[in-house]
C-alpha cells in the first residue's frame, strides 16, 4: 500500500490508540483543526477530545503535565508542533522525562513519545528552522527516532509508542508529503536497528531523515560516474545501531557522513568518531562531512540553500573521499 | 480533641525536626553532602496536610523534601541512607536529599528546579482524572517558585482542565535570601496569583499543625468531589539557611527575626496546646524524646553500616527494562 508519511503516522497512532486506551495525544492543534500539518487527522472524530487534547501555547507545561500522566500509569504522545518549539520544553525533557528513573533508583519512569517535525522547510526562517536531534542524543535517558519513509515512519512510531522509556520522534515538514510503500498490516520495526537503504561496495553514505532522500539520489547520480555508493539509514539516532555502520565500512573502506544539522557537535562527529575508534584500519580514507552550515538559518531562498546541504555538496563529497587514498 | 491523635502529631513533627537536625550534624561531619535543605521550622504543614491524604493520593514536591517523606511514612533509615548515598536509600543513592522518592508511599519525588516539577502535579492528577479514580495530588513548593513560568502554566491548566490537584504554596518569606516583596508582584497575597486563573485559594497560619489539617481536611474533600485545583498559602518560617551552604540567618534577615518566628513553633505550639488541655504530661513528651532519638540514632547507625553503591551500579537504570 502507498501512502504519504503523513498517513503513515496517522495510521501508527491510529492503531496504537485502538489497541490501548492509556495512549492519549495531547499538543497545538492536534484536535479540532487536525494537527497543524494533519497529521492527528480523523482523530478527535474517532477518540474523542478526551484523548485528543489540545492545548494552550504553553509547551512547557504541557509536555510536563504528559509526563507527570506517565509517571502515573499512561503513555502521552505529545506532539510539538516543531521542535523548535521543543526548547520551550528543554527542562521537562532533561531534567525530569530523561531523568525521573534514574534519580529514583528505577522507581519512576516516563513512558511517553515527544514528536513532530524537525529541520527545515522552505523559508521558515532561523526560529522555525533548525535540526536539533544533537541536542537530544547528548542526553542520557532518551532515545531518539528520525525516519526517513513512511513504511519506517510508521513502524518505529508504533515501536516508540510501546516503548517504556521516554522517545524523541523527529519528523519533517518536507518529508510529510512524500509518498512510499508500507507494509500490509500489523508491524512494528525495532527501535535501534538501522538499514542498508542501497547496497554499494566503493563507499558508505550515512545519511537520516530528510537527508537520506539526498543520499539516495546522489547515490544514483553517482553510479552513473562509475561510483557504486552503499546508503545506510540508522533511522534510530540513539542507541545508534553502530554495527551496521561499521559492517558497511569494513566492507567499502570510505564514509560520508550527510547531515542537515550544524557541524560543531553534530550528530555526524559522533558517528565519525564511533567509526574511527571500531574501524580505522579499515579506512581507506579520511571521513567527510557534509552538514548545515553553521549559521542561524537564514530566509533569503539562494542564501537558505547555501545553508543546507544539497546533490551538489554530497556528490562533491563522495568523489574528494573516492579520489583520496 | 483526642489525646492520642495530638501526641501522634507532635511526633511525626518531632521525627522531622530531630532527624533534619541529625542531618546537618552529618553534613558537619561530612557525612552527607551536596546541597542539603532543612525543613526546620515548617513541619506544621507537611505532617498537617499529608494527614489528611489517603495512601492512594498522589504527593510531590521541590527539593525540600525530608519532612514530606518522612510524614508519608517512608523509613527514615532508608531516608537518611540516600542522605548518606549509599545503596540501601530510597533511590539507590542515586537521587540524594533533594530527590528522595517513595513510590510504594505515592511519593512521586523531590526536584530540583523551582517550579518544574509543577507540571509534572498536574499530569498525575490528569491522569488519575483520565483513569476515572477519585484521587488527588497534592504538590508542594516554596513562594520562590511562583513567579516562574512553569507554574503559571501548569495553574493555567490545572484550571482550564479543572485537575484534582492541591497546590501548597510554603511561603516562608525567602526564596533563597531573597525576601518575597522583592521578588513577587503580590507578594502581600501570594494565593491571588492562582485565583487570576480562576483557582480557589486560602491563606492559611502554616506554623499550626491543626489549622493546616482541617484546612486540608475540608479542601482535600472539596477536590476530591468537584475534580478542580485549590491553591493554598501556607505562612511558615524557615529557621536555617536557605541550604547547608548558608549560615541561620545571614546579611539577608535579622538574628532577631528568625528568634521572633522561633516563638511560633509549631512544636511548641503544639505541646502547650496538649499540657494546657491536659491530655498529656511533661513525661509523655520525655518519652517522645526518647522514642524519636531512637528512631533517628537507629537510622543513621543503618545509613552508616550501609554499602555504597559500586562501579556496577553506575549504568542501572539509566533506561528502564521490559
Amino acid at each position: 500500500m502507498v501512502v504519504s508519511y503523513r498517513e503513515a503516522l496517522n495510521q501508527a497512532m491510529r492503531e496504537e490508540m485502538r489497541r490501548d486506551s492509556r495512549i492519549f495525544l495531547i499538543g497545538e492543534e492536534v484536535g479540532y483543526y487536525q494537527g497543524a500539518f494533519k497529521v492527528s487527522k480523523g482523530f478527535v472524530e474517532e477518540f474523542g477530545p478526551q484523548r485528543v487534547i489540545d492545548t494552550p501555547i504553553t509547551e512547557a507545561g504541557f509536555t510536563g503535565l504528559a509526563i507527570g500522566a506517565a509517571m502515573a500509569g499512561l503513555h502521552p504522545i505529545v506532539e510539538l508542533m516543531t521542535f523548535n518549539f521543543g526548547i520551550l520544553a528543554l527542562d521537562q525533557i532533561v531534567n525530569n522525562a530523561a531523568k525521573l528513573h534514574y534519580m529514583s533508583g528505577g522507581q519512576l519512569s516516563a513512558p511517553l513519545v515527544i514528536r513532530g517535525p524537525g529541520s527545515a522547510a522552505h523559508q521558515l526562517a532561523a526560529q522555525h528552522s533548525q535540526s536539533l536531534e544533537a541536542w537530544f542524543c547528548h542526553v542520557p535517558g532518551l532515545k531518539v527516532i528520525a525516519p526517513a519513509t513512511p513504511h519506517d515512519a510508521k513502524g518505529l512510531l508504533k515501536s516508540a509508542i510501546r516503548e517504556i522509556n521516554p522517545v524523541i520522534f523527529i519528523e519533517a515538514q518536507l518529508l510529510y508529503a512524500t509518498k512510499g510503500e508500507v507494509g500490509e498490516g500489523e508491524y512494528t520495526i525495532p527501535i535501534g536497528v538501522a538499514e542498508v537503504k542501497r547496497a554499494g561496495d566503493d563507499l558508505t553514505l550515512v545519511a537520516y531523515s530528510k537527508m537520506l532522500l539526498l543520499a539516495l539520489s546522489a547515490a544514483e547520480q553517482l553510479s552513473r560516474d562509475g561510483i557504486d555508493v552503499e546508503v545506510v539509514d540508522p533511522r534510530t539516532l540513539k542507541p545508534l545501531d553502530l554495527q551496521t555502520i561499521v559492517s558497511s565500512v569494513k566492507k567499502t573502506g570510505r564514509l560520508v557522513i550527510v547531515e542537515e544539522g550544524w557541524p560543531f557537535c553534530g550528530l555526524g562527529a559522533q558517528i565519525a568518531e564511533s567509526v574511527y575508534s571500531a574501524a580505522f584500519d579499515y579506512l581507506d580514507a579520511p571521513i567527510l562531512r557534509v552538514t548545515g552550515e553553521d549559521v542561524p538559518m537564514p530566509y533569503s531562498r539562494p542564501l537558505e540553500d547555501a545553508a543546507i546541504p544539497d546533490q551538489l555538496r554530497v556528490i562533491a563529497a563522495v568523489k574528494s573521499v573516492c579520489a583520496s587514498r | 480533641m483526642d489525646r492520642a491523635d495530638l501526641l501522634s502529631l507532635y511526633r511525626d513533627m518531632l521525627l522531622i525536626r530531630r532527624f533534619e537536625e541529625k542531618s546537618a550534624e552529618m553534613y558537619a561531619l561530612a557525612k552527607i553532602a551536596g546541597f542539603l535543605h532543612l525543613y526546620i521550622g515548617e513541619e506544621a504543614i507537611a505532617v498537617g496536610a499529608l494527614a489528611a491524604l489517603r495512601p492512594d493520593d498522589y504527593v510531590i514536591s521541590g527539593y525540600r523534601d525530608h519532612g514530606y517523606c518522612l510524614a508519608r511514612g517512608s523509613d527514615p533509615g532508608q531516608v537518611m541512607a540516600e542522605l548518606f548515598g549509599r545503596i540501601t536509600g530510597l533511590c539507590k543513592g542515586k537521587g540524594g536529599s533533594m530527590h528522595l522518592v517513595d513510590l510504594p508511599r505515592r511519593f512521586m519525588g523531590g526536584y530540583a528546579i523551582v517550579g518544574g516539577h509543577i507540571p509534572l502535579a498536574t499530569g498525575l492528577a490528569f491522569a488519575t482524572k483520565y483513569q476515572k479514580l477519585d484521587l488527588v495530588t497534592v504538590c508542594f513548593f516554596g513562594e520562590g517558585a511562583v513567579p516562574s513560568g512553569q507554574a503559571h502554566e501548569a495553574f493555567n491548566l490545572a484550571a482550564l482542565w479543572k485537575l484534582p490537584v492541591i497546590f501548597v504554596c510554603e511561603n516562608n518569606r525567602y526564596g533563597m535570601g531573597t525576601p518575597a516583596e522583592r521578588a513577587i508582584a503580590l507578594y502581600a497575597d501570594v494565593a491571588g496569583t492562582a485565583r487570576s486563573y480562576g483557582i480557589e485559594a486560602e491563606r492559611i497560619d502554616g506554623m499550626d499543625v491543626l489549622a493546616v489539617r482541617s484546612m486540608m481536611r475540608k479542601v482535600v474533600d472539596q477536590v476530591r468531589a468537584n475534580q478542580a485545583p485549590y491553591f493554598l498559602e501556607a505562612m511558615t518560617y524557615r529557621y536555617m539557611g536557605h541550604s547547608m551552604a548558608d549560615p541561620a540567618h545571614g546579611h539577608y534577615r535579622t538574628k532577631e527575626e528568625v528568634e521572633e518566628h522561633r516563638k511560633q513553633d509549631p512544636l511548641l505550639s503544639l505541646k502547650r496546646t496538649i499540657l494546657s488541655h491536659n491530655l498529656g504530661t511533661e513525661a509523655d513528651f520525655k518519652q517522645l524524646e526518647r522514642d524519636i532519638s531512637q528512631v533517628v540514632t537507629a537510622a543513621i547507625k543503618f545509613a552508616e553500616e550501609s554499602p555504597f553503591p559500586g562501579p556496577s551500579d553506575l549504568h542501572d537504570d539509566v533506561l528502564a527494562k521490559e
